[in-house]
């Protein structure tokens, strides 16, 4: 004989139960990255370490160009939009008129191992007091999924139909591993959020990166190894197997300077 | 304390810059105005009044750099010279896009390319005509003397706060360089952090309490309608200024028969000219511009209808020649002198070039 117990939702969803809620920090709105895409949890996972600090009223981000170029959009604290690389110059400019304020870039590849070198090279040897997010998905994604200066060997892209030419397009660029040779980092870190595991690790390195901020340590870089499923041509779940396989095989997951 | 000293032109900028209060400078070396980086880093303002002074990596960065500290509401600048300023031009075009003030100043030198380190006046269009992408104004003003070279640091700020939009400073090699006697402005205090949220809360990066909305800085509109409302609202600010901001002046134009029109260092020389001309019985004026932008239309349409014509004096091809003829609107000649390649004029060429024209008016 079967019992009909009936549950009601706020049995389920008693107070003490709440393992997860919508992000404090991250607004209403929908953001524009496609489904599948790793930039949704990084972006929250920023706005959660903001907010748990308590420093949301002290925090000033940075956009960059390219699929985050909106990230303004999203997060509900102040944010100013930078031009193509120059973020970390932009950055710089913040925190020196204000040296008590938490200031971060959240870049992607193109924008800051591409165009913004020399930006992202120079702020992290100057040590600017600064956390850069810097979101590795190995493809220019904003603009059509091109090649990038992460996309592997041999990978395709709308610019390297053909796959990667190492002789004629060089090598995929390991900047979070030049910058760690920086006195002026205090921490360089490569993270991953495809997992349930990995983005507990990024959440912690964002963590330490913040607090090495408030200690005045110097300049912080965690490289998130994210995924691009539309501009891979593959489906989330597809993207996220090929990423463990190859882009984690290259770009090692890790502290580089901690 | 109002301070006379003899001083570079670059020099008495950087040191009006602190006595104005400005909170930060970032610049990157180019000849010929590195004395005004050096002049700031020896002066060490951080210690005298808490002013930034930054070395970039580059003129893109120092830009970038003004950028992000201009939309903390903060007094920001920086300089260069004419190679430099074409680097600084997509920051420039951002911030004018993203409405925030900040001071540029273009101690020019001969071009195109990397030039001559000489004196020029060839980055005329650049700076009035827009120089980055989109359509944009900066508020440009042309100092003549060293004594302008300070003062139009606080004017600059005032400018570029009431309009929040980038104001340049344009100058040439010659004014940065040369001493004069300068009287250097009474310290003013920076804006405390306080301050600053109490005037430019309403836009500016401080931070956000939960008492407003969050403030973004940004010049990106991805849906057009939205963007051209934008472009509408930055041109009836343009409007505005072009209204309230001309800025010239008239030396013997009232009798004046026949007249040049010059700015910075040519309007030094044309000076010359008149009184060189006046001695030979010749009625020339000068008319100088002290704002390139917004243009000083107005005066020299209404001078043009009692004038012969006008001499249009320039370290360059004949760039500004192309708004004073827009101003006479065909009512007089207008004829271009230029040396260029960092090449200065004498006044006696000058005089030279005035009487040839003369002539050809008298045939």
């Amino acid at each position: 004989m079967m019992t009909t117990a009936v549950i009601t939702p706020e049995e389920i969803i008693k107070k003490g139960k709440i393992v997860f809620e919508k992000t404090k920090l991250m607004n209403d709105c929908t953001l524009s990255y496609c489904p599948g895409c790793g930039h949704g949890v990084a972006h929250r996972l920023v706005m959660e370490v903001v907010d748990e600090m308590g420093i949301e009223q002290d925090t000033i981000g940075v956009a960059p160009v390219g699929c985050s170029v909106l990230a303004y959009e999203f997060m509900n604290i102040d944010m100013q939009q930078a031009a193509h690389g120059r973020a970390p110059a932009v950055a710089t400019g913040i925190k020196r008129v204000f040296p008590e304020k938490y200031v971060f870039t959240y870049q992607g590849d193109g924008d800051l191992a591409a165009i913004g070198t020399a930006e992202t090279i120079h702020a992290c040897n100057r040590g600017e007091n600064i956390v850069i997010i810097f979101v590795n998905n190995g493809i220019y994604g904003m603009t059509g999924g091109q090649m990038a200066p992460t996309t592997l060997p041999g990978m395709k892209s709308s610019t390297s139909p053909y796959g990667r030419v190492v002789e004629t397009m060089g090598y995929p660029l390991k900047i979070t591993e030049m910058v760690a040779t920086l006195p002026g980092v205090a921490y360089a870190t490569r993270q991953a959020v495809h997992t349930a595991k990995l983005v507990t690790k990024t959440k912690k390195a964002i963590i330490k990166a913040f607090q090495n901020q408030k200690d005045k340590k110097g300049t912080s870089i965690i490289e998130i190894v994210s995924n691009c499923n539309s501009g891979w041509k593959m489906t989330p779940v597809e993207s996220n197997k090929w990423l463990d396989e190859n882009m984690l095989a290259y770009f090692p997951l890790g502290d580089i300077k901690k | 304390m109002e301070e006379v000293k003899l001083m570079k032109g670059n020099e008495a900028m950087a040191e009006a810059a602190i006595r104005s209060g400005v909170d930060a400078y970032f610049g990157y070396p180019i000849t010929p105005q590195s004395e005004v980086i050096e002049y700031l880093m020896h002066e060490e303002p951080f210690k005298r009044t808490g002013m930034v002074v930054l070395q970039a990596e580059s003129e893109l960065a120092a830009i970038n750099m003004v950028y992000g500290a201009a939309a903390c509401g903060k007094k920001a600048m920086t300089s260069s010279s004419s190679p430099g300023i074409s680097l600084k031009l997509e920051g420039i075009s951002y911030m004018a896009g993203a409405e925030l003030p900040c001071l540029i100043a273009n101690v020019m030198r001969g071009g195109p390319g990397l030039g001559t380190i000489q004196p020029g006046q060839s980055d005329y269009f650049q700076a009035v005509k827009g120089g980055g992408h989109g359509d944009y104004n900066l508020i440009v003003l042309a100092p003549s003397t060293v004594q302008e070279m300070a003062d139009f640091v606080n004017l600059g700020f005032d400018l570029a706060f009431k309009y929040r939009n980038p104001v340049m400073i344009l100058s040439d090699g010659a004014i940065g360089q040369m001493m004069e006697k300068v009287t250097l402005p009474k310290q003013k205090e920076r804006l405390s952090n306080e301050e600053i949220i109490k005037r430019y809360g309403s836009w500016a990066t401080t931070g956000k309490p939960e008492s407003r909305e969050r403030n973004i800085i940004t010049s990106l509109n991805l849906k057009s309608e939205l963007q051209e409302i934008h472009n509408q609202h930055l041109q009836n600010k343009f409007k505005t200024a072009e209204k309230n901001e001309v800025r010239y002046e008239q030396i013997q134009c009232e009798d004046a028969d026949y007249i040049l029109v010059a700015y910075g260092t040519s309007a030094r020389i044309s000076q010359k000219v008149v009184q060189l001309g006046r001695e030979k019985g010749l009625k020339l004026g000068l008319l100088r511009p002290i704002t390139l932008w917004p243009f000083p239309k107005k005066i020299i349409s209404e001078l043009a209808d009692h004038t012969k014509g006008f001499l249009s004096v320039e370290m360059s091809a004949g760039q500004m020649i192309e708004d004073v003829l827009l101003a006479v609107e065909g009512k007089a000649p207008v004829a271009h002198f230029g040396r260029m390649g960092g090449m200065i004029p004498s006044p006696s060429e000058v005089l030279d070039a005035v009487e040839k024209e003369i002539n050809k008016i008298l045939k």
